[in-house]
């Protein structure tokens, strides 16, 4: 027998035993459903789901399907998996940063924040953000606004609508400067590379992409108006503010605890990014006359997101997994409204359980390869 | 080549771990009161907590009219109403623990319909409780009847219920809109609107006197008087044993019959000497009922001695506890209730 098929043999035996249990599992569910009477298929997705879901960022009621039920909690969950990274990146870099000051108090503080944060279970963190902090707010007749117009109640935060006019004419012209500035940001780039000047690009393109769309508000007829959310009694004792934009309190809880939680370990990862770069890196560029502005944008920079990205890849995906604790507080997201409410009232525990993980599944993937094409984007092209 | 071999046997163990398993779970006659009698212990599947129809105490002792069902069941089966393990089950779990086989009664505050009994593999043996789904506020809303709900109102619920459902027909049919706030665990739901996040909480009516007993001060919070909805509460069973479907059915008639008949925990001996022939059947002098569900002829008797009538169940758990006194349509037929059995002949 020689080297390979000895290789060989052993794996296609492992394939066998792996096929063997998946094919075992099926048949297994399948026998015991026929036994049991339980029905297996998806046609109950275009069934009338006839119940409500609390927030929802297209239009849905209990009238609609239970496959528009499935994209309501989807939605929900993809919002605060977006809101939460974008907070969470922000939070984490600057605390990542702050971590490598020079300053003794900052340093401590963003330490002490890191070590507080990722010690702490993150369903424990939502609950206290959700029971403990938003509970201690007022009731909405007890609110004071904030500038005139906000207002933070139990019962949510409430926010003035936009109400546009024109709104597509303002698209187009934020599109326009968005085209421009990339435009400028290439010849800019040419012009360094040809003759060695630099123009202030920066300015430029704040410029273009206020003036333009400020433009628009004086020729276009574009006009904005704000609807002020007023408050409305119920009963003797309860009161909700109606117009304007309702925020419910779930989703604020909730994005503060993911994105706070997931920031300190984005933070770990940027510090590490940068101090994986070999301090002769920086005296090096500071040797060639860079400033310390270019220094870090130029040099340590490209090198540390090299080192930031991958794991920060992983912190991404653990926030969006992370979002489905929120059926512990009334957050309508695809596991409390399709994994939950749904599976309930229609008993279909096997199709519905499958659809939710290969959802998962599918935004997680989406990340990797977003990610990863990032990644690949800054590496160092080896020859 | 030594360390493959390994691997192997411990693929090999595993798969035939797996087909000890199944050859029970696959097997076409379901045998549910052998397997009982086997292990020694009903598995009964209760709520999380819901005073008076199942709640743990601090040192683990399950109490409840719910509870009291499946201990009549053990009493039955096994003679001995202890006998029971008991799983905690939230909404959403309790029909994948009945039909996956973790449990074998589900006992668990469960309204009766037709799409669950049709549908998802679940057979509904009675009701033990005929409840409605009604509405808590606080008492300084001054909100005293439903037609005073006005647009906007939130409203706490769970998931994972009929409660969902009927929330949505009833604020539909009288068209107000209304934000529903709903939660995974009824203690969580009970935190959130004691805290005013909603301002009304709503299920049904005897989980609401009994979770009012939780709050901060129980006295604040009212239970409007309409009720929106026929909610059925029984015991439930996994669809293909129709004996052990039977055996629980009747556990349940018999504790309701022998509260018809006066027949108490206290006076069940003596009542073997009874005149009538239906208490004596009740109480195993008589007949041969057990036989039927391959059981001895006293699976009655020891249900009246060791867990009580209907009455004494419902007095414990319910009455005594201050939850609901008075015992509504949860009544015998003969005094004025909806209370009615078929009789164990």
């Amino acid at each position: 027998m020689n080297a390979k098929v000895r290789k060989i043999i052993p794996q296609i035996l492992t394939l066998a035993v792996v096929a063997l249990i998946f094919g075992f599992f099926t048949i297994n569910a399948q026998t015991n459903m026929e036994n049991r009477g339980i029905e297996f298929g998806y046609g109950f997705l275009s069934q009338e789901s006839s119940f409500d879901v609390q927030f929802s960022l297209i239009e849905y009621d209990g009238s609609h399907s239970y496959a528009r039920a499935y994209l309501v909690g989807l939605l929900n969950t993809l919002l605060v998996a977006f809101i939460g990274i974008i907070i969470s990146t922000i939070l984490g870099v600057v605390i990542g940063i702050a971590r490598l000051s020079p300053n003794y108090l900052i340093e401590r503080s963003a330490t002490f924040y890191v070590e507080f944060f990722r010690n702490i279970p993150l369903l424990l963190q939502i609950f206290f953000w959700y029971f403990a902090a938003l509970r201690a707010l007022p009731l909405p007749q007890d609110a004071d606004a904030i500038m005139g117009v906000f207002f933070l109640t139990i019962k949510g935060l409430f926010v003035p609508r936009f109400v546009w006019e024109n709104l597509d004419i303002f698209l187009y012209s934020i599109l326009a400067a968005i085209i421009s500035m990339i435009v400028i940001k290439n010849y800019a780039r040419k012009l360094q590379e040809n003759e060695g000047k630099q123009i202030p690009l920066l300015y430029i393109s704040l410029g273009l992409f206020i003036i333009l769309p400020l433009l628009t508000f004086l020729v276009g007829g574009v006009s904005l108006s704000f609807e002020i959310p007023v408050i409305k009694q119920l009963s003797t004792t309860s009161f909700v503010y109606e117009g304007g934009l309702g925020i419910p309190p779930e989703l604020i809880a909730l994005t503060l605890a993911l994105a706070l939680y997931t920031a300190t370990f984005i933070a770990e990862c940027v510090r590490a990014g940068i101090q994986g770069i070999s301090k002769g890196q920086k005296e090096a560029a500071a040797s060639i006359g860079l400033t310390p502005n270019q220094v870090l944008k130029l040099v340590i920079m490209p090198q540390a997101l090299r080192i930031i990205i991958p794991p920060t890849t992983n912190q991404y995906l653990n926030l969006t997994k992370n979002s489905s604790l929120a059926a512990a507080i009334a957050y309508p997201d695809l596991v409390l409204v399709f994994a939950g409410t749904a599976l309930m009232q229609t008993g279909r525990a096997i199709e519905i359980v499958s659809i939710t993980m290969f959802t998962y599944l599918s935004i997680s993937l989406s990340i990797s390869v977003l990610m990863n094409w990032y990644n690949k984007r800054i590496a160092i092209t080896e020859k | 080549m030594f360390k493959y071999i390994k691997q192997l046997t411990s693929f090999v163990a595993m798969v035939a771990v797996l087909f000890a398993f199944s050859t029970e779970a696959m097997a076409k006659k379901s045998k549910t009161l052998k397997n009982t009698q086997k292990k020694g212990f009903v598995r009964c599947g209760v709520s999380q907590g819901l005073p008076g129809f199942s709640n743990a105490d601090a040192s683990g002792n399950w109490t409840g009219v719910d509870v009291d069902v499946c201990r009549a069941v053990a009493a039955a089966t096994l003679g001995d109403a202890n006998k029971v393990k008991f799983t905690p089950l939230s909404a959403k779990e309790r029909f994948t623990a009945l039909t996956s086989g973790e449990i074998d009664i589900l006992s668990r505050n469960t309204t009766w319909t037709l799409s669950r009994d049709a549908d998802i593999g679940l057979t509904f043996v009675g009701v033990n409780f005929y409840d409605g789904q009604g509405f808590m506020v606080r008492k300084s809303s001054g909100i005293t009847s439903v037609n005073q709900f006005k647009n906007g109102i939130s409203a706490c619920t769970n998931i994972g219920t009929t409660t969902e459902l009927n929330m949505r027909d009833f604020f539909n049919s009288k068209g107000i809109s209304y934000e529903p706030v709903a939660f995974e665990k009824a203690d969580e739901v009970v935190a959130a609107y004691d805290s005013g996040r909603c301002d009304t909480y709503t299920t049904d009516k005897s989980g609401l006197a009994a979770q009012r007993t939780k709050m901060q001060n129980p006295d604040e919070h009212i239970v409007l008087p309409e009720t929106i909805s026929k909610e059925p509460l029984g015991p439930v069973v996994r669809q293909g044993d129709s004996v052990w479907e039977d055996i629980v059915r009747w556990s349940l008639n018999v504790m309701i019959e022998a509260e018809e008949y006066g027949i108490t925990s206290s006076n069940a001996d003596s009542m073997k000497n009874s005149e009538n022939p239906a208490i004596k059947r009740l109480v195993g002098a008589e007949g041969e009922l057990g036989a039927a569900f391959g059981l001895d002829n006293e699976w009655s008797l020891r249900i009246i001695k060791q867990v009580g009538n209907y009455g004494e169940s419902y007095k414990r758990n319910i009455a005594d506890t201050g939850i609901l006194p008075d015992r509504g349509p949860n009544q015998l037929w003969t005094k004025g209730g909806i209370l009615y059995v078929p009789p164990a002949r």
